[in-house]
């Protein structure tokens, strides 16, 4: 019964995309649709196996996805062309500081639940 | 009559929705055949062959990308149902959620803080347009959740495709070697830093690597969204 849980997905999308519109909220509708479904299946205790083979199907190629507005970059190839040295630090040095603070902190907050399976 | 002409011919396949929709799958199909030829090599990652390769045949055949979007947008539609999807695996993650909770939880937060606060932070330090940063602030979200984000902000969610693409190609390929020069001896803490700053493209990374930084990878990414979702429109009203 694929079609009952695709209907599932697009109705906790629908009741997001309803929220956001109904209550000003600034968080993307189908972001609460992803909440409403995570709570539903914590109230629920099992994950439906017709759920996980529609979800799964969306998710496997998600990359596939995000091609059609990756492709907008056309549209925006002189703010590229104007502003590549912010963008650049952003993203290279930006990224990897990120991933190094995030590292440390996280290393260090979980210094007393370490179990062996966890060392490197 | 006389048949129609090929230019006739030309002029009607390039609006219909089916061209778009074709060029766009096999486009992808391409890339990921790339991909998979290569053994995974990251730079060869098939969204942005996939995006160079529409490019490409878009601008040698001069059609606007307002025309390929009306073929393509059933494509993109699919990135709200694969939001709300994100679910499930957060779902299967739920032990590994429960095991290290509350610095799981915090190292989320901050590290969403410090990914969008070193973007924004270099982006403004470097003379970004109001826009750019706008588009920038979600960089390290994954995609679908990411444009989404920008679109409340007054941002421009195809700039953020690319952006959040950049990123998570910067993060998968150069993340593990600064890993390693800040000596990150915990696999918990390599997976959640790659998944809060590189998003699902590092989180794959991370997946090939070890398991527990795999996991750790996914769940971030999925709470760096959630987070990232909730407190950056917030916060962005309160600044600007």
């Amino acid at each position: 019964m694929l079609i009952r849980y695709l209907a599932l997905i697009l109705g906790c999308q629908l009741i997001g995309e309803t929220i956001t519109v109904a209550t000003d909220i600034p968080v993307p509708g189908p972001v609460i649709g992803m909440v409403i479904l995570f709570t539903g299946l914590l109230i629920k205790r099992g994950l439906p196996h017709g759920l996980e083979i529609a979800g799964g199907g969306l998710l496997r190629h998600l990359a596939l996805l995000f091609v059609p507005a990756g492709v907008g970059v056309m549209l925006h190839i002189p703010r590229l062309a104007d502003e590549w040295w912010p963008i650049l630090l952003a993203i290279v040095p930006g990224t990897l500081i990120a991933i190094a603070i995030t590292a440390l902190i996280m290393q260090w907050l979980g210094r007393n639940t370490i179990s062996d399976g966890d060392r490197v | 009559m006389n048949p129609p002409d090929l230019s006739e011919i030309w002029v009607y396949l390039s609006q219909r929705p089916l061209t778009g929709l074709t060029l766009t799958l096999v486009a992808y199909a391409l890339g990921d055949w790339l991909y998979e030829k290569s053994g995974h090599y990251p730079l060869l990652n098939p969204v942005p062959i996939a995006i160079a390769v529409i490019a490409g045949v878009l601008w040698v055949t001069g059609i606007p990308y307002q025309d390929y979007f009306e073929g393509a947008k059933f494509v993109h539609f699919l990135l709200g149902p694969a939001t709300v999807a994100l679910a499930i695996p957060l779902y299967q993650q739920l032990d590994q959620l429960k095991r290290s909770g509350p610095a799981l939880i915090a190292g989320v937060i901050i590290g969403a803080a410090c990914a969008s606060g070193a973007a924004v932070g270099f982006g403004w330090i470097a003379g970004a347009s109001e826009q750019t940063l706008m588009s920038l602030a979600p960089k390290s979200v994954t995609a679908p959740i990411a444009m989404g984000i920008t679109e409340q902000l007054g941002g421009l969610p195809s700039l953020t495709a690319v952006l959040v693409i950049l990123t998570g190609i910067t993060g998968a390929v150069l993340g593990p070697f600064v890993l390693n020069l800040v000596k990150i001896k915990d696999w918990r803490a390599r997976g959640l830093a790659m998944g809060v700053a590189g998003h699902g493209i590092a989180t794959a990374r991370a997946l090939q690597v070890n398991s527990i930084a795999g996991a750790f990878a996914g769940i971030a990414m999925g709470l760096n969204g959630l987070a990232t979702a909730i407190l950056l429109p917030i916060i962005f009203g309160l600044v600007f």
